[in-house]
């Protein structure tokens, strides 16, 4: 049973390393540190909301509004940031702040209403977007000295750039490996994903683990839109649209089982990468259009999904078979 | 046989009357109707022209709701469709080709989505996300990342044309609505689905043939996304991979639950649901009206559907129903020396 859980994890990293494989042949050039730095940076608000997102999945939820939010932390920290004199870690804080509250309501509405979460988000969705637009529907430029020392980096050698929201994704992920694996909360994500009813028999309070999941969620997504922000150095309540999307094919093409229960985070980091090479593939190669991406990636998802079905089947039968 | 459907659907033409006298109290023009060179203009008309689109998507995602499903790719075959109707008139195949082939791309779309939840055994909400995320890829790959415009008289006129008075498109939702309630109200195909949504282990056992019919639901959705695509595409002589029918797969789930339908499947009400699109376009046309910016819309439609799912949910309709239990049973005690047993 743990050889099957533990399969997609490896189809996953063989299909990363089978891409890499590829690209090396094409374009030798590709293996700089300049291309791997920026594979960090461009990917880091996506990997950032992908660890919240495979928290919430493993637990059997889904949480749509994500996109929405990291589009409010933007507009938000560029409006509060043009109206008052507050320093921007202040700022992050109340931002922060706002978003683990409104996951953790969120994560409520879904326990009190036995609804769905994926219905409960999508309100979220629409009202994180509506508020987004409520303070400014046009690209406001975040102008402060300390986001100069925000969009630092190391140089590496061979000129590459390692940014410091490359390194916050990398740190983000790390911390998400140890809550999931190693801490009581991560223990109660995953029997919750594996069924409440057991999970509730197993004492995990329902209830509370709910509201933290998609807390969990909300503060990643409020993060991600930090990173976002210093990335693009601006706030626009248009942006994200459709990368919760982008984050569930990430975690889904990561190797954990939509169904929940079943998934590790490092395969979501693996996903993530995968995605960002596709893209920087398809750069290089200059010919293929960009919409590419998009059937590729729903490509990819169907695979993974195909091959979990395939995988329960098999450890179905085994079981059938172990019982007769 | 008419009697039972007015009751079902009265809670939502109770809030669609009361939404157009709040607007109308406010704004006296909103009623206004003059035949302009034999078509009616007005407000109104506008309104429920506008509604077309997403009145067509609730008609095929009311069923796929109703088996316990939901669609989240129809945006992304508004486009698929969109694209390929314009790039067939643009290349010269005249437009009954070209709606053929529209059409027939949003059927296979929704034969896919279809074969992938009841073959493959993938849940609905994830086997329709595959589409979503890859088929706006698939119709910028037709329209080769560029917007397609047309100037074919015919195509534009689904989107703009008018037909005894009313514009075309909403013939085309209202013909679709009534079409389709027919075909499932006057054979047992309703019932059936409805039997899949409940249970379709149990209906399965008791004979039907749940594969096919899952497969027919939603294959529905995808023509009727197909529909709604033709008219997106026709109204602005244009097919636009990128927007085309963004966001319109959550109004048209949300106007299947303004219409009062469960999520977790079971009895469903087409009428109910087009009623909700039409609801879906008279809030936004009142927000247009009173003056405020199209960015509350989100925020509104963000608070109805937090409103309705507090109604409809389970934990919280067992106290409703309780509640409704005891007022009939009081109302019923203190009528009870009155009333004679009724004749049938």
């Amino acid at each position: 049973m743990t050889n099957a859980r533990l399969l997609p994890l490896f189809a996953t990293i063989a299909i990363f390393m089978l891409a890499l494989v590829i690209c090396f042949i094409q374009f030798p050039n590709m293996f700089s540190t300049r291309v791997l730095g920026n594979l960090l940076t461009d990917n880091a608000y996506l990997g950032i909301v992908a660890v919240g997102m495979t928290v919430v999945i493993l637990a059997g939820g889904i949480d749509l509004s994500v996109g929405s939010v990291i589009a409010f932390s933007g507009v938000f920290i560029a409006v509060v940031l043009r109206d008052t004199g507050l320093h921007p870690m202040v700022v992050f804080a109340m931002l922060l702040a706002i978003t683990t509250a409104f996951g953790a309501a969120m994560g409520g509405l879904v326990h009190a209403l036995v609804m769905p979460g994926f219905i409960v988000t999508l309100a979220g969705m629409f009202l994180a977007r509506g508020a987004a637009y409520m303070l400014s529907i046009d690209s406001v430029p975040i102008q402060h000295e300390f986001y100069d020392v925000l969009q630092s980096y190391i140089l590496l050698p061979g000129r590459g750039r390692l940014t410091l929201i490359g390194i916050t994704m990398l740190v983000v992920f790390v911390i998400g490996m140890l809550i999931v694996h190693k801490t009581r909360f991560g223990t109660a994500v995953y029997a919750f994903g594996g069924g409440e009813a057991t999970a509730r028999l197993m004492g995990v309070r329902q209830g509370r683990v709910t509201v933290m999941i998609y807390a969990f969620s909300g503060f990643m997504a409020g993060l991600s839109g930090i990173v976002f922000s210093i990335y693009t150095g601006s706030g626009y309540s248009l942006a994200t649209v459709g990368t919760e999307l982008t984050a569930i094919a990430a975690v889904v093409i990561g190797g954990t089982l939509l169904t929940g229960g079943a998934g590790y985070m490092f395969g979501t980091f693996i996903g993530v990468l995968t995605m960002g090479l596709i893209q920087v593939y398809i750069v290089f190669d200059g010919t293929l259009s960009s919409w590419w991406t998009k059937i590729v990636i729903g490509a990819l998802v169907l695979a993974f999904i195909l091959l979990q079905k395939a995988l329960l089947h098999l450890a179905r039968r085994g079981n059938e078979v172990a019982y007769a | 046989m008419i009697f039972p459907v007015l009751r079902r659907v009265a809670p939502q033409l109770i809030t669609l009357f009361a939404l157009i006298v709040l607007i109308t109290l406010i704004f006296p023009s909103f009623l206004n109707l003059s035949l302009v060179d034999g078509r009616l203009v007005g407000p109104l008309v506008d309104a429920a022209k506008r509604s077309a689109p997403v009145a067509l998507l609730a008609v095929g995602m009311t069923l796929v709701i109703a088996t316990k499903g939901i669609d989240l790719s129809v945006g992304a075959i508004i486009a698929i469709c969109g694209a390929s109707a314009a790039w067939a008139v643009g290349a010269g195949y005249g437009l009954g080709p070209a709606l053929l082939i529209a059409l027939s791309a949003g059927i296979a779309c929704g034969l896919w989505n279809g074969v992938l939840v009841a073959i493959v055994g993938i849940q609905p909400f994830v086997a329709t996300l595959i589409l979503m995320t890859a088929g706006r890829g698939i119709a910028q790959l037709i329209t080769e990342g560029r917007i397609l415009t047309f100037t074919d008289p015919g195509f534009a006129w689904i989107g703009s044309g008018t037909l005894l008075g009313l514009p075309v498109p909403v013939w085309l939702w209202f013909s679709t609505a009534v079409l389709m309630a027919l075909i499932l109200r006057r054979t047992a195909l309703g019932m059936l689905i409805e039997a899949v949504g409940i249970n379709r282990r149990a209906s399965a056992l008791s004979g039907v043939n749940a594969r096919v019919l899952l497969i027919a639901v939603y294959a529905v959705a995808g023509f009727c996304a197909a529909l709604a695509g033709l008219v997106v595409t026709a109204d602005i002589r244009g097919a636009d991979a990128n927007n085309a029918g963004l966001w319109l797969e959550l109004d048209a789930i949300l106007a299947v639950v303004i219409g009062g339908n469960s999520l977790l499947g079971g009895r469903f009400s087409i009428a109910a649901s087009v009623i909700g699109a039409l609801i879906i376009q008279t809030i936004n046309a009142g927000i247009l009206l009173a003056g405020f910016p199209p960015e509350y819309n989100l925020v509104i439609k963000a608070a109805l559907v937090v409103v309705i799912l507090v109604v409809q949910s389970p934990s919280l309709g067992g106290h409703f129903a309780f509640l409704r239990t005891a007022l009939l049973s009081r109302r019923e005690a203190r009528h009870a020396p009155q009333t004679e047993e009724p004749k049938p």
